[in-house]
């Protein structure tokens, strides 16, 4: 039996969970799972700014918080906190294990999958209707194949204690320690497909124990103690069959609802979940509640893997600015359109590109504008404006004029707020995988 | 909704699908997937001839640029309706607030259904 929990489901997932199960989870492996397509562009444009950073930026308080009890409990560590700079992501483990006495700690950083250098004006992008990279016409931030288990296993046969990535394949960062615990072949596709439901299981934390689920009413959607919901745990048997659970003090549940829910999330084809390492066969999955928050999962297959890698590819989106000025009381959601009404005029006469700029009323249409729904009812209405551009100063401008309503715009506006961050924009490629090379280094504190 | 499509027989109830069924969104680029699972598996059926994917598409015409594509899961009495071009250009590009179509999920669950007037 292997105990694997899931310490950070997203980049910005909670700590204190993750510390709980160092601490008390009687793990063989705690994994974090710390890369989205986003987060990937960000990491490249961070690292351009500057050479030190592009990895996860609560690494080093992650590894602060858990590195004690997680080699005091024999817990090795499975990471892609490295982001777009695993070097720089590995040193940084390093000076923390140092920092806190451990002597003699090892950490794996499994390079490799940056193939930016590979990409040309003439690659086909497949999710933008197989348009080259030229026809994007924003400057290239960066490009990642998602590395798959092949690429963890050598740093696991390493007896790292850290195992840091960068881009792979999020299920690959469990089945990667079940294929080394248990020695499965790589051709072994039924069990590396029930592997892989394991880990795409495990992959997003709390959405299998609780998070992303609670929805108030007739009790049937009610978590227990949400505000302090716990991450998950497999139990993994020897022939991929598993049992999703949770530290029991911890909050939250694990329920056949919340393991449904999270089995087809971000999945197209249940008959075919592709990934590096096989093409997954959730389709006969079973599940079984056989105690409180303890759901046994099997019957995923598996059939033999993809030719080729997926390539995120990151480009400069430049500038997303934001702005809002709210409307309350009687007639607020009249007073508010009179203001979107104004901004689109005044705004439009910019000759702006195409769909770089939106008008939501929140309130009303914040998120289903476009599905065609509105709300009515409100008395408390904020107009929301987003514009995109590659120019700081026509967000600016933007900004600018949705302020200037304070004085000039209808009765009551007030709550002036504005913002510009800066952007990325991702399309993905496919790469062959005799172009990527991944390689394992040691470093040791 | 105006868009109900059933041809009941019997008396019936028109309900939101969120009193018999639960559902979760998930985005992949400018795809988004929503998968609903009915609450008692005696639903299925009923949630499988009334919610095609047709009719999601119907739904939502410009929210969903490209096809929508359902599959089956009986055994777990659960439907995944995947769109196409769905996300006003996906995470890093939509101007939506909610940039990753996390709330697609109440999209589905919003829709009606028409229950047998005799169902429990």
């Amino acid at each position: 039996m292997l105990r694997i929990g899931c310490g950070a489901g997203f980049s910005s997932d909670r700590l204190e969970p993750a510390v709980d199960l160092a601490e008390r989870g009687r793990l063989d492996f705690l994994v974090f799972e710390c890369v989205g397509e986003r987060t990937l562009a960000f990491g490249h444009r961070d690292r351009k700014l500057d050479p030190s950073k592009g990895y996860n930026p609560q690494l080093a308080a992650r590894m602060r918080a858990v590195l004690g009890p997680a080699r005091a409990n024999g817990t090795r560590i499975v990471t892609n906190m490295g982001v777009a700079n695993v070097p720089a992501a590995g040193e940084v483990v390093i000076a923390v294990a140092r920092e806190l006495g451990l002597e003699g700690l090892k950490v794996a950083c499994v390079e490799g999958d940056e193939v930016t250098h590979l990409m040309t004006p003439a690659t086909p992008l497949f999710d933008n209707h197989d348009r080259p990279i030229a026809a994007v016409g924003r400057p290239l931030a960066g490009a990642n194949a998602y590395l798959g288990v092949d690429a963890i296993l050598p740093a696991l046969a390493s007896g790292a204690d850290v195992v840091i990535t960068g881009r792979v394949a999020d299920p690959s960062l469990f089945l990667a320690p079940i294929v080394h615990r248990f020695g499965w072949h790589q051709d072994d596709w039924a069990r590396l497909g029930q592997g892989t439901l394991v880990g795409h299981l495990m992959e997003c934390g709390m959405q299998i124990t609780g998070g992303y689920f609670a929805d108030p009413g007739d009790g049937r959607k009610d978590v227990p103690c949400l505000a302090d919901c716990g991450f998950p745990i497999a139990e993994v048997a020897g022939d991929g069959t598993a049992t999703i659970t949770k530290l029991a003090e911890a909050g939250g549940c694990v329920t056949s609802r919340t393991v449904k829910e999270q089995l087809l999330y971000e999945v197209h084809d249940p008959a075919a979940y592709l990934t590096p390492d096989v093409t997954a066969d959730f389709s006969a999955v079973r599940m079984a509640e056989t105690g409180r928050d303890r759901v046994r999962v099997e019957g995923a297959g598996g059939r033999p893997r993809p030719e080729q890698l997926k390539v995120t590819v990151g480009f400069d989106g430049g500038f997303l600015g934001e702005a809002g000025i709210s409307y309350a009381g009687p007639g607020a959601a009249g007073r508010a359109r009179l203001a979107a009404e104004i901004l689109a005029e005044r705004l439009t006469r910019k000759h702006l590109p195409a769909n770089t700029l939106r008008i939501d009323l929140i309130g009303l249409n914040s998120l289903y504008q476009t599905a065609g729904l509105n709300a009515e009812l409100s008395e408390d209405v904020r107009v929301r404006v987003a514009l995109r551009s590659m120019q700081r100063d026509v967000c600016e401008w933007m900004l600018w004029e949705v302020e200037s309503l304070l004085c000039c715009g209808p009765a009551g506006g007030g709550g002036y707020r504005g913002q510009i961050t800066p952007s990325v924009v991702t399309h993905s490629t496919l790469i062959d995988r005799a172009a990527v090379t991944p390689s394992v280094r040691l470093l040791v504190a | 909704m105006s868009d109900d499509r059933s041809e009941p027989t019997t008396p019936t109830r028109r309900v939101l699908l969120r009193e018999i069924a639960h559902a979760r969104a998930g985005d992949k680029g400018n795809t988004s997937n929503v998968s609903v699972w009915a609450w008692d598996e005696g639903d299925y059926t009923l949630i499988k001839q009334q919610l095609t994917a047709e009719r999601i598409k119907a739904a939502f015409p410009d929210l969903i640029q490209g096809t929508v594509v359902r599959y089956e899961l009986p055994h777990l009495a659960g439907l995944n309706f995947v769109m196409q071009d769905a996300l006003e250009g996906g995470v890093n590009t939509s101007l939506n607030l909610d940039s990753h179509g996390k709330s697609w999920s109440y999209l589905v669950l919003g829709l009606s259904i028409e229950l047998p007037q005799n169902r429990r």
